[in-house]
Protein backbone atom coordinates (compact mmCIF):
# COMPACT_ATOMS: atom_id res chain seq x y z
CA UNK A 1 0.00 0.00 0.00
CA UNK A 2 2.63 2.22 1.26
CA UNK A 3 3.86 1.40 -2.83
CA UNK A 4 0.59 2.51 -3.94
CA UNK A 5 0.81 5.78 -2.33
CA UNK A 6 4.65 6.34 -3.52
CA UNK A 7 3.56 5.13 -7.20
CA UNK A 8 0.68 7.78 -6.88
CA UNK A 9 2.55 10.52 -6.25
CA UNK A 10 5.31 10.43 -8.08
CA UNK A 11 4.17 9.59 -11.02
CA UNK A 12 0.03 10.77 -10.52
CA UNK A 13 0.49 14.04 -8.47
CA UNK A 14 3.92 15.02 -10.52
CA UNK A 15 3.79 13.07 -14.03
CA UNK A 16 7.22 12.40 -13.71
CA UNK A 17 8.31 9.81 -16.11
CA UNK A 18 9.40 6.52 -14.81
CA UNK A 19 13.22 5.61 -14.10
CA UNK A 20 14.55 8.98 -14.27
CA UNK A 21 16.59 9.92 -11.63
CA UNK A 22 14.13 12.90 -10.25
CA UNK A 23 11.55 9.66 -9.94
CA UNK A 24 13.86 7.59 -8.39
CA UNK A 25 14.16 9.97 -5.61
CA UNK A 26 10.83 11.05 -4.80
CA UNK A 27 9.64 7.46 -5.00
CA UNK A 28 12.34 6.22 -2.10
CA UNK A 29 11.45 9.91 -0.48
CA UNK A 30 7.62 8.85 -0.56
CA UNK A 31 8.08 5.76 0.09
CA UNK A 32 10.73 5.72 3.04
CA UNK A 33 9.22 8.14 4.97
CA UNK A 34 5.98 6.45 5.19
CA UNK A 35 7.60 3.50 6.48
CA UNK A 36 9.90 5.28 8.60
CA UNK A 37 7.39 7.38 10.62
CA UNK A 38 4.73 4.49 10.46
CA UNK A 39 7.14 2.37 12.26
CA UNK A 40 8.25 4.97 14.55
CA UNK A 41 4.68 5.38 16.06
CA UNK A 42 4.38 1.99 16.19
CA UNK A 43 7.47 0.93 18.17
CA UNK A 44 7.50 3.98 20.36
CA UNK A 45 3.30 3.21 21.53
CA UNK A 46 4.94 -0.50 22.73
CA UNK A 47 8.77 0.69 24.03
CA UNK A 48 6.93 3.60 26.07
CA UNK A 49 4.29 0.96 27.67
CA UNK A 50 7.16 -0.75 28.72
CA UNK A 51 9.11 1.88 29.72
CA UNK A 52 6.19 2.70 31.92
CA UNK A 53 7.88 -0.01 34.41
CA UNK A 54 11.40 0.87 34.86
CA UNK A 55 11.40 4.56 36.07
CA UNK A 56 14.79 5.75 36.95
CA UNK A 57 14.16 5.33 40.59
CA UNK A 58 13.84 1.74 40.15
CA UNK A 59 17.36 1.99 38.59
CA UNK A 60 18.79 4.00 41.49
CA UNK A 61 17.32 1.62 44.01
CA UNK A 62 18.85 -1.48 42.00
CA UNK A 63 22.84 -0.09 41.50
CA UNK A 64 23.45 1.25 44.91
CA UNK A 65 26.31 -0.09 46.54
CA UNK A 66 27.20 -1.34 43.36
CA UNK A 67 31.01 -1.04 42.02
CA UNK A 68 32.11 -4.30 40.29
CA UNK A 69 31.47 -4.58 36.74
CA UNK A 70 28.65 -6.42 37.31
CA UNK A 71 27.17 -2.41 38.36
CA UNK A 72 28.85 -1.80 35.11
CA UNK A 73 26.70 -4.16 33.04
CA UNK A 74 23.70 -3.39 35.04
CA UNK A 75 23.50 0.21 34.84
CA UNK A 76 24.80 -0.25 30.46
CA UNK A 77 21.42 -2.25 30.47
CA UNK A 78 18.91 0.01 32.64
CA UNK A 79 20.58 2.76 30.97
CA UNK A 80 18.51 1.63 27.48
CA UNK A 81 14.99 0.70 28.74
CA UNK A 82 14.96 4.22 31.42
CA UNK A 83 13.54 6.78 30.19
CA UNK A 84 14.43 10.21 31.38
CA UNK A 85 14.62 13.48 29.31
CA UNK A 86 17.92 15.58 29.05
CA UNK A 87 17.02 17.97 31.75
CA UNK A 88 16.31 15.53 34.81
CA UNK A 89 20.23 14.47 33.83
CA UNK A 90 21.17 16.63 37.07
CA UNK A 91 18.51 15.20 39.43
CA UNK A 92 19.94 11.98 38.39
CA UNK A 93 22.93 12.27 38.68
CA UNK A 94 22.80 13.77 41.93
CA UNK A 95 20.20 11.48 43.01
CA UNK A 96 22.44 8.63 41.90
CA UNK A 97 25.44 9.68 43.56
CA UNK A 98 24.14 10.61 46.79
CA UNK A 99 22.78 7.34 47.16
CA UNK A 100 25.64 5.72 46.71
CA UNK A 101 26.14 4.57 43.12
CA UNK A 102 29.96 5.08 42.48
CA UNK A 103 30.85 7.28 39.76
CA UNK A 104 31.89 5.39 37.33
CA UNK A 105 28.44 3.64 37.06
CA UNK A 106 26.63 6.36 37.39
CA UNK A 107 28.56 7.24 33.80
CA UNK A 108 27.94 3.92 32.57
CA UNK A 109 23.92 5.02 33.07
CA UNK A 110 24.06 8.02 31.84
CA UNK A 111 25.92 7.15 28.27
CA UNK A 112 24.32 4.13 27.60
CA UNK A 113 21.09 5.97 28.07
CA UNK A 114 21.07 8.28 24.78
CA UNK A 115 23.14 6.70 23.18
CA UNK A 116 21.34 2.79 23.04
CA UNK A 117 18.22 3.85 21.65
CA UNK A 118 15.44 1.00 22.00
CA UNK A 119 13.78 3.06 18.99
CA UNK A 120 16.26 3.03 17.24
CA UNK A 121 17.21 -0.60 17.54
CA UNK A 122 14.32 -1.50 16.09
CA UNK A 123 14.46 1.07 13.74
CA UNK A 124 17.95 -0.70 12.33
CA UNK A 125 16.40 -3.86 12.72
CA UNK A 126 13.52 -3.15 10.19
CA UNK A 127 15.76 -1.57 7.91
CA UNK A 128 18.91 -3.91 7.65
CA UNK A 129 18.10 -7.16 9.49
CA UNK A 130 18.77 -8.52 12.92
CA UNK A 131 22.67 -8.18 12.89
CA UNK A 132 23.28 -4.70 12.36
CA UNK A 133 20.14 -4.33 15.42
CA UNK A 134 22.38 -7.05 17.30
CA UNK A 135 25.90 -5.33 16.79
CA UNK A 136 24.25 -1.89 17.38
CA UNK A 137 23.20 -3.34 20.83
CA UNK A 138 26.72 -4.80 21.92
CA UNK A 139 28.93 -1.81 20.90
CA UNK A 140 26.42 0.31 22.54
CA UNK A 141 26.41 -1.53 25.96
CA UNK A 142 30.00 -2.02 25.98
CA UNK A 143 31.25 1.63 24.87
CA UNK A 144 29.19 2.43 28.20
CA UNK A 145 30.53 0.00 30.46
CA UNK A 146 34.48 0.22 29.22
CA UNK A 147 33.99 3.96 29.57
CA UNK A 148 32.04 3.98 32.70
CA UNK A 149 35.00 1.57 33.85
CA UNK A 150 37.65 3.80 33.04
CA UNK A 151 36.11 7.07 34.60
CA UNK A 152 35.84 4.72 37.59
CA UNK A 153 39.45 3.29 37.84
CA UNK A 154 40.63 7.30 37.78
CA UNK A 155 39.27 8.47 40.58
CA UNK A 156 37.47 11.74 39.62
CA UNK A 157 35.09 12.16 42.35
CA UNK A 158 37.13 15.09 43.04
CA UNK A 159 36.19 16.63 39.96
CA UNK A 160 32.39 16.67 40.72
CA UNK A 161 31.09 20.27 41.70
CA UNK A 162 31.34 19.75 46.07
CA UNK A 163 27.62 20.86 46.50
CA UNK A 164 26.39 17.39 44.81
CA UNK A 165 28.09 15.60 48.38
CA UNK A 166 26.38 18.14 50.35
CA UNK A 167 22.33 17.59 48.99
CA UNK A 168 20.60 15.40 51.20
CA UNK A 169 17.88 13.62 49.12
CA UNK A 170 15.10 11.61 51.07
CA UNK A 171 15.27 8.00 50.35
CA UNK A 172 12.58 6.96 47.66
CA UNK A 173 9.89 7.77 49.72
CA UNK A 174 7.18 8.71 46.86
CA UNK A 175 4.02 6.68 47.78
CA UNK A 176 2.99 6.55 44.26
CA UNK A 177 -0.28 5.51 42.91
CA UNK A 178 -0.07 2.38 40.97
CA UNK A 179 -0.16 2.85 36.94
CA UNK A 180 -3.64 1.94 36.12
CA UNK A 181 -3.42 0.05 31.83
CA UNK A 182 -4.89 2.87 30.99
CA UNK A 183 -2.94 5.29 32.00
CA UNK A 184 0.02 3.13 30.73
CA UNK A 185 -2.17 3.43 27.38
CA UNK A 186 -2.78 7.38 27.76
CA UNK A 187 1.35 8.43 28.42
CA UNK A 188 2.61 5.91 25.72
CA UNK A 189 -0.17 7.46 23.30
CA UNK A 190 1.03 11.30 24.42
CA UNK A 191 4.65 10.41 24.53
CA UNK A 192 4.68 9.01 20.96
CA UNK A 193 3.11 11.91 19.49
CA UNK A 194 4.93 14.18 21.59
CA UNK A 195 8.29 12.15 20.02
CA UNK A 196 6.91 12.20 16.43
CA UNK A 197 6.13 16.16 16.69
CA UNK A 198 9.83 16.26 18.09
CA UNK A 199 11.71 13.95 15.30
CA UNK A 200 9.44 14.00 12.25
CA UNK A 201 11.62 16.79 10.48
CA UNK A 202 15.03 14.92 11.81
CA UNK A 203 13.56 11.78 9.91
CA UNK A 204 12.04 13.24 6.65
CA UNK A 205 15.44 15.40 6.35
CA UNK A 206 17.53 12.31 6.91
CA UNK A 207 15.26 10.75 4.41
CA UNK A 208 15.31 13.67 1.69
CA UNK A 209 19.26 13.62 2.24
CA UNK A 210 19.35 9.85 1.99
CA UNK A 211 17.00 10.26 -1.48
CA UNK A 212 18.81 12.93 -2.80
CA UNK A 213 22.25 10.68 -1.97
CA UNK A 214 20.22 7.69 -3.45
CA UNK A 215 19.40 9.24 -6.54
CA UNK A 216 22.54 11.53 -7.74
CA UNK A 217 25.69 11.03 -5.95
CA UNK A 218 28.13 8.48 -7.86
CA UNK A 219 28.19 5.25 -6.46
CA UNK A 220 31.78 5.47 -5.79
CA UNK A 221 31.81 9.18 -4.33
CA UNK A 222 31.85 8.43 -0.46
CA UNK A 223 34.02 5.32 -0.93
CA UNK A 224 36.39 7.38 -2.05
CA UNK A 225 36.73 9.49 0.37
CA UNK A 226 35.68 7.80 3.25
CA UNK A 227 35.87 4.22 2.20
CA UNK A 228 38.10 1.22 3.79
CA UNK A 229 41.08 2.81 1.99
CA UNK A 230 41.17 6.21 4.14
CA UNK A 231 42.92 5.01 7.75
CA UNK A 232 41.27 7.93 8.61
CA UNK A 233 37.75 7.82 8.33
CA UNK A 234 37.00 6.38 11.38
CA UNK A 235 38.34 9.27 13.66
CA UNK A 236 36.95 12.16 11.06
CA UNK A 237 33.29 10.52 11.68
CA UNK A 238 33.79 11.18 15.18
CA UNK A 239 34.82 14.14 14.60
CA UNK A 240 32.28 15.57 12.83
CA UNK A 241 29.57 13.75 14.39
CA UNK A 242 30.27 15.08 17.89
CA UNK A 243 29.14 18.63 17.44
CA UNK A 244 26.08 17.26 15.92
CA UNK A 245 23.20 16.36 17.47
CA UNK A 246 20.01 13.93 17.33
CA UNK A 247 17.80 11.70 18.34
CA UNK A 248 19.24 8.46 18.01
CA UNK A 249 16.15 7.58 15.97
CA UNK A 250 16.62 10.72 13.64
CA UNK A 251 20.34 9.34 12.46
CA UNK A 252 19.08 6.10 11.22
CA UNK A 253 18.08 7.46 7.86
CA UNK A 254 21.11 8.91 7.09
CA UNK A 255 22.63 5.72 7.93
CA UNK A 256 21.06 3.89 5.82
CA UNK A 257 21.77 6.27 2.82
CA UNK A 258 25.83 6.07 4.03
CA UNK A 259 25.57 2.08 4.04
CA UNK A 260 23.65 1.87 0.85
CA UNK A 261 26.57 3.98 -0.66
CA UNK A 262 29.28 1.95 0.60
CA UNK A 263 30.38 3.31 3.72
CA UNK A 264 32.12 0.34 5.85
CA UNK A 265 29.92 -0.30 8.83
CA UNK A 266 32.57 0.37 11.26
CA UNK A 267 32.65 4.27 10.19
CA UNK A 268 28.71 4.31 10.01
CA UNK A 269 28.19 3.24 13.72
CA UNK A 270 31.05 5.29 14.87
CA UNK A 271 29.50 8.15 13.28
CA UNK A 272 25.86 7.38 14.63
CA UNK A 273 27.36 6.73 18.41
CA UNK A 274 29.33 10.36 17.96
CA UNK A 275 25.96 12.56 17.01
CA UNK A 276 23.54 10.33 19.41
CA UNK A 277 26.32 10.19 22.59
CA UNK A 278 27.55 13.28 22.76
CA UNK A 279 26.18 16.59 21.88
CA UNK A 280 26.81 20.49 23.53
CA UNK A 281 23.13 20.73 24.82
CA UNK A 282 24.31 17.67 27.43
CA UNK A 283 27.37 18.96 28.33
CA UNK A 284 26.22 22.34 29.43
CA UNK A 285 23.73 20.69 31.56
CA UNK A 286 26.13 18.29 32.98
CA UNK A 287 28.65 21.57 33.71
CA UNK A 288 26.22 21.95 36.85
CA UNK A 289 27.28 19.07 38.38
CA UNK A 290 30.86 18.22 36.67
CA UNK A 291 33.84 20.35 36.47
CA UNK A 292 35.16 21.18 33.19
CA UNK A 293 38.03 18.99 33.58
CA UNK A 294 35.82 15.96 34.11
CA UNK A 295 33.47 17.10 30.74
CA UNK A 296 37.07 17.07 29.09
CA UNK A 297 38.00 13.69 30.41
CA UNK A 298 34.55 12.25 29.45
CA UNK A 299 34.02 13.53 25.95
CA UNK A 300 38.15 12.03 25.51
CA UNK A 301 36.94 8.76 26.81
CA UNK A 302 34.03 8.24 24.35
CA UNK A 303 35.46 9.72 21.20
CA UNK A 304 38.71 7.18 21.98
CA UNK A 305 36.50 4.32 22.83
CA UNK A 306 33.66 5.27 19.70
CA UNK A 307 37.05 5.26 17.39
CA UNK A 308 38.11 2.11 18.63
CA UNK A 309 34.78 0.24 17.96
CA UNK A 310 34.76 1.53 14.64
CA UNK A 311 38.09 0.21 13.83
CA UNK A 312 37.55 -2.50 15.45
CA UNK A 313 34.05 -3.10 13.12
CA UNK A 314 35.45 -2.16 10.44
CA UNK A 315 38.44 -5.05 10.63
CA UNK A 316 36.38 -7.65 11.49
CA UNK A 317 33.37 -7.31 8.84
CA UNK B 1 -5.06 22.10 48.34
CA UNK B 2 -1.70 22.93 47.35
CA UNK B 3 -0.12 21.44 44.02
CA UNK B 4 3.86 21.29 43.31
CA UNK B 5 5.26 21.06 40.09
CA UNK B 6 8.88 19.82 40.45
CA UNK B 7 11.25 20.03 37.82
CA UNK B 8 13.95 22.65 36.41
CA UNK B 9 11.82 24.85 34.20
CA UNK B 10 11.98 22.16 31.14
CA UNK B 11 9.34 22.53 28.78
CA UNK B 12 7.84 19.28 30.47
CA UNK B 13 7.92 21.04 33.59
CA UNK B 14 6.02 23.55 32.15
CA UNK B 15 3.23 21.23 30.27
CA UNK B 16 2.63 19.47 33.01
CA UNK B 17 1.53 22.90 35.09
CA UNK B 18 -0.70 24.28 32.13
CA UNK B 19 -2.48 19.87 32.41
CA UNK B 20 -2.74 20.94 36.61
CA UNK B 21 -4.40 24.17 36.11
CA UNK B 22 -6.85 22.78 33.46
CA UNK B 23 -7.90 20.14 35.22
CA UNK B 24 -8.52 22.39 38.29
CA UNK B 25 -10.54 24.65 36.22
CA UNK B 26 -12.96 21.44 34.80
CA UNK B 27 -12.71 19.47 37.85
CA UNK B 28 -13.61 22.92 39.74
CA UNK B 29 -11.17 22.71 42.73
CA UNK B 30 -9.54 26.09 44.16
CA UNK B 31 -5.87 24.89 44.95
CA UNK B 32 -2.42 26.68 45.02
CA UNK B 33 0.27 25.66 42.23
CA UNK B 34 3.62 26.15 43.19
CA UNK B 35 7.17 25.35 41.01
CA UNK B 36 9.89 24.29 42.77
CA UNK B 37 12.83 24.97 40.45
CA UNK B 38 16.08 24.17 42.90
CA UNK B 39 17.71 21.18 42.98
CA UNK B 40 17.87 20.39 46.35
CA UNK B 41 14.11 21.06 46.74
CA UNK B 42 13.34 18.79 44.53
CA UNK B 43 15.81 16.44 45.67
CA UNK B 44 14.10 16.34 49.28
CA UNK B 45 10.75 14.36 47.87
CA UNK B 46 13.31 11.71 46.79
CA UNK B 47 12.65 12.07 43.18
CA UNK B 48 15.39 12.13 40.39
CA UNK B 49 12.93 12.37 37.60
CA UNK B 50 11.66 15.41 36.67
CA UNK B 51 8.50 16.70 36.27
CA UNK B 52 7.47 15.41 39.72
CA UNK B 53 3.74 16.16 41.03
CA UNK B 54 3.20 16.49 44.48
CA UNK B 55 -0.17 17.07 46.07
CA UNK B 56 -0.20 18.00 49.46
CA UNK B 57 3.12 17.24 50.16
CA UNK B 58 2.44 13.54 48.77
CA UNK B 59 4.32 12.86 45.45
CA UNK B 60 2.18 11.72 43.21
CA UNK B 61 3.41 10.99 39.74
CA UNK B 62 7.56 11.52 38.61
CA UNK B 63 9.52 11.66 35.14
CA UNK B 64 6.17 12.00 33.20
CA UNK B 65 3.21 13.72 32.30
CA UNK B 66 0.08 11.88 33.39
CA UNK B 67 -2.80 11.85 31.69
CA UNK B 68 -5.75 14.15 31.90
CA UNK B 69 -8.50 11.58 33.84
CA UNK B 70 -5.49 10.55 35.89
CA UNK B 71 -4.48 14.10 36.78
CA UNK B 72 -8.64 14.65 37.61
CA UNK B 73 -8.27 11.25 39.49
CA UNK B 74 -5.46 12.08 41.69
CA UNK B 75 -6.73 15.94 42.45
CA UNK B 76 -10.57 14.45 43.34
CA UNK B 77 -8.42 11.71 45.69
CA UNK B 78 -6.68 14.17 47.28
CA UNK B 79 -9.71 16.48 47.59
CA UNK B 80 -11.10 13.86 49.42
CA UNK B 81 -8.68 12.67 51.71
CA UNK B 82 -8.41 16.73 52.98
Amino acid sequence: MLTWIADFVTYGLFHLTPATRLASALHFFVYDSLKVLLMLAVIVYVVSVIRSFFPPERARRLLSGRALIAGHVLAALLGIVTPFCSCSAVPLFIGFIESGVPLGVTFSFLISSPMVNEVALIMLWGLFGWRIALLYITTGVSVAIVAGVVIGRLKLEHLVEEYVYQIKAEAASAEVFEQTWRDRHVYALDYTKDILRKVWLYVVAGIAIGGFIHGYAPEDFLVRYAGPQNPFAVPLAVLIGVPLYSNAAGTIPIVQALMEKGLPIGTTLAFMMAVTALSLPEMIILRRVLKPKLIGIFVGIMALTITFVGYLFNWVL
Amino acid sequence: MVIKILGTGCPNCVRLKRAVVQVLEEVGVRAEVLEVKDIPGIMSYGIVSTPGLVINERVRSYGRIPGHDELARLIRAAMIES
